[in-house]
């Protein structure tokens, strides 16, 4: 594996390392995300749901994923 | 008989009990209680998607968010920047406008800072969120956020998940006399009786969660505080006689043998 092609991000406090090239759209689908559920950012801007096959990560972007859990 | 409508950012509902989904066991005992309550809005937080355990059950598939209004709140949020930023994800999850704004200022007893509060009502105003505040219950800092396009004002009655019941009445009172958008009891309901009180006191709505959620049987809670709110409305709309310390018969003298 050649480390050049690879690039490391932060998804909810958690590293992974992703291709070169590697949209959002990948990573949810990677993550098996249901889309309809969840809010994305990318480094503290939120990202347009329908225009995740255009956004490419780089190194060290950070991206949440956030969803509605139970509260008061 | 004219219905009794609870009218929220020009919204229409029918139950003035609003509840929370936090502090359950589990998915299906929040669902359950939230049916029996009756309730036709319920606040719901934001939060990291676990993305190592995909087997997590979701609230959504719990709790139809097309059948019972789902409320984003600003949970555990203590500057306007957190709470902005998590309402701005709440929105983009689905479209949803209404929102609860809470943003605390002491660890301890959960009071919220008013000076960040009111700047995120300001800002989300502004964005076009309509905002239900919780706030503290000085009369004068309430008017502010009402004046700054606050959708509803929400006083706390006693610390959050406390349980104390009104421990305001006063101010709740002041409140209820000079709010014109729906006056709703945020925090510290923790028997059926509290929120008969805040219902004859004339307020619009109660929010409530660990009282229900933490109830030994959270579903007859669920179903006593049901009762409560529509039993404490009917109360104050029906025009209660007045005190009065001497005692009054209530039957006829007339034909007493």
């Amino acid at each position: 594996m050649n480390k050049k092609n690879k690039i490391k991000i932060v998804v909810n406090g958690k590293f992974l390392t992703v291709n070169l090239k590697f949209t959002l759209k990948n990573l949810v689908e990677k993550l098996k995300t249901p889309i309809n559920k969840v809010a994305i950012e990318l480094n503290e801007e939120i990202v347009d749901k329908k225009k995740l096959n255009k956004v490419f990560l780089k190194n060290k972007d950070k991206i949440e994923i956030v969803h509605f859990i139970g509260g008061g | 008989m004219k219905l009794d409508i609870l009218k929220i950012a020009n919204k229409k509902f029918k139950s003035r009990l609003i509840v929370g989904t936090g502090k359950y066991k589990n998915m299906q005992e929040c669902a359950k209680a939230i049916k029996i309550s009756g309730a036709e809005i319920v606040t719901v937080a934001v939060r990291r998607v676990n993305i190592l355990d995909r087997s997590k059950p979701l609230l959504m598939d719990y709790i139809n968010p097309k059948k019972i209004m789902y409320l984003p709140n600003t949970a555990g949020c203590f500057t306007s920047n957190d709470a902005l930023r998590t309402l701005r994800l709440a929105r983009e999850i689905g479209g949803w406008k209404i929102v609860k704004l809470e943003v605390l200022g002491d660890k301890k007893n959960l009071f919220p800072d008013m000076i960040e509060t009111l700047k995120s009502t300001e800002v989300l105003t502004k964005e076009g969120f309509k905002v239900m505040v919780y706030c503290n219950d000085d009369p004068l800092m309430c008017k502010r956020l009402e004046n700054s396009g606050a959708s509803a004002i929400m006083p706390l009655a006693a610390p959050i998940g406390s349980g104390l019941g009104i421990q305001n009445k006063t101010n709740i009172k002041i409140l209820r006399h000079q709010t014109k958008v729906p006056l709703i009891i945020d925090a510290g309901i923790g028997q059926a009786s509290d929120a008969v009180e805040a219902m004859e006191m004339g307020c619009d709505a109660v929010l409530i969660n660990t009282a229900i959620a933490k109830a030994k049987k959270p579903f007859k809670m669920a179903e006593a505080m049901k009762y409560a709110v529509i039993s404490g409305r009917k109360s104050f709309l029906s025009g209660r006689i007045m005190p009065n310390f001497q005692g009054s018969p209530s039957t006829t003298k007339k034909g007493l043998i």
